[in-house]
């Protein structure tokens, strides 16, 4: 299954990805995204990848 | 199945519509027509972190070669949109070429709106990657920077200024710049924010004229009072990219008219995406004008839905949510703090520099926040704004997250 790969350092709590798929990203008190489910069927594809592409500072990856 | 979509502009509103416009299954041809030299970049950083040096221009990639070519979209760089024959679905470019298409994506953005002051040299614009370079190399050369507009761009550059050591004064006609987004008690605490950062203020004070070269400029404001400095900023708002459609016939106020759908006005297979286009906000019913980073990646998703799905419509109704990076504040406004009749400010005690701003509308309904340093505090508000909410419940949720709280 493809996994959601984020990167804790480039990450500036803008929180875009918890707007577009709220099942897969939450926002830590620390500011910093927390990926829920790392694992996702094909079916959510279009919505993880719209929260990867809503990320102002490229954090978010999808590894196939 | 020999459709082809043309996408005018490759910044974000461009780029995410032809990234949304593949994830949402197009199998079409694409092509972007885009009038800067270079492949597609970010814009916001080029006044924060760009602009200071602290992000390096990797960073700014929108898109890697590899992408691109994963993507199947041609890219014609250095080439700007000439106009456009809406009757016969033909774009023209300046280099005379003609490209027939099956949907068009107007997505030509926004230039700086130019400065009415001019100085033989020394007066900077900042908008695009080429002018932040040239900003950024003046920076390091000067002593004294004079910032004219204290809206955003204003306050993001006078920041990276003394970043870089300078002593900067701002300009704004309005007594409190900031407080035509957040209300004038909000706006003060940027005000304040300046000062700790040893920055001048001239805020209700506009600007009479700019005289001298780089180096030895003189800015005389409306009150009479010149300052002395070598570098002049210039922000002061933007304007559409539209000149390019004026003999379409396609209406043209402020931007590109769309409907709700983000068609342009009584056409199937144009559409609005980003700063220039102006459409029917269903929820605010009226036309609106967004220049926010967000709000291109938002549009372009609806604009790709409905481009793959025509018979089941998206209308575009988004909550406004932009961000600056002011000194050491990250600041985030979402809803629509400027339409609100009322607000609460929540401060965190266990840190001087972290508050929200929540405020209601004139029946008391919750309507915008803005937090500083407080990401968490912006998110478990900002995901009410699509709803009716008392103001209570934003309120009750913030109190939760204070140090001693439960949850």
């Amino acid at each position: 299954m493809p996994v959601i790969k984020a990167d804790l350092d480039l990450c500036q709590g803008y929180a875009n990805c918890v707007m577009e798929a709220p099942k897969f990203f939450d926002i830590s008190d620390d500011g910093v995204v927390v990926v829920l489910q790392e694992e996702f069927a094909e079916e959510n594809r279009a919505k993880v990848e719209a929260a990867v592409r809503s990320c102002p500072v490229s954090a978010l990856r999808i590894e196939e | 199945m020999g459709s082809r979509t043309v996408v005018v502009g490759a910044s974000v509103g461009g780029t995410k519509t032809v990234q949304a416009l593949r994830s949402q299954g197009y199998a079409g041809e694409l092509l972007v027509v885009e009038a800067e030299p270079h492949l597609p970049y970010d814009k916001p950083p080029l006044s924060k972190g760009y602009l200071t040096g602290t992000l390096g221009r990797d960073r700014l990639n929108l898109v890697s070669d590899a992408e691109i070519k994963d993507l199947a979209v041609g890219v014609k760089l250095g080439v700007r949109a000439k106009s456009l024959d809406v009757a016969a679905n033909e774009l023209a470019l300046e280099d005379g070429e003609r490209i027939a298409f099956d949907n068009l994506i107007v997505a030509s953005g926004v230039r700086a709106r130019p400065s009415p002051w001019q100085a033989k040299d020394g007066v900077h614009l900042l908008r695009t990657l080429d002018d932040a370079e040239m900003l950024k190399k003046n920076l390091q050369n000067s002593r004294s920077v004079v910032v004219v507009g204290g809206g955003f761009i204003g306050a993001e550059v006078a920041a990276a200024a003394r970043h870089f050591g300078l002593d900067v004064s701002i300009v704004d006609p309005l007594e409190v710049p900031i407080g035509r987004v957040l209300g004038d008690p909000v706006g003060k605490l940027f005000t304040r924010l300046h000062h700790l950062n040893d920055v001048a203020t001239h805020f209700g004070n506009g600007v009479e004229a700019i005289t001298g070269t780089k180096g030895n400029l003189t800015v005389e404001l409306t009150d009479g009072k010149l300052l002395s400095c070598d570098l002049v900023v210039v922000g002061i708002g933007a304007v559409p990219n539209t000149e390019w459609l004026a003999s379409s016939g396609l209406l043209i106020e402020n931007g590109l008219v769309c409907d709700e759908y983000c068609r342009a006005d009584g056409q199937a297979n144009i559409f609005g995406v980003g700063d220039v286009a102006r459409w029917y906000h269903p929820r605010q019913r009226e036309l609106v004008r967004v220049e926010h980073w967000t709000n291109a990646v938002e549009q372009a998703a609806c604009v790709a839905h409905n481009i793959t799905n025509p018979k089941d419509l998206t209308r575009y109704a988004p909550v406004p949510y932009v961000w600056s990076d002011q000194y050491d504040w990250k600041i985030q406004i979402a809803g629509e703090t400027a339409r609100a009749s009322d607000y609460v400010v929540v401060e965190d005690p266990s840190n001087e520099n972290r508050f929200a701003a929540v405020y209601a509308d004139h029946s008391g309904l919750f309507c915008g926040v803005a937090t500083v340093n407080w990401p968490r505090a912006m998110i478990q508000c900002r995901r009410l704004l699509d709803s009716e909410n008392a103001i209570s419940i934003p309120l009750n949720l913030l109190n939760d997250l204070l140090p001693g709280r439960p949850g």
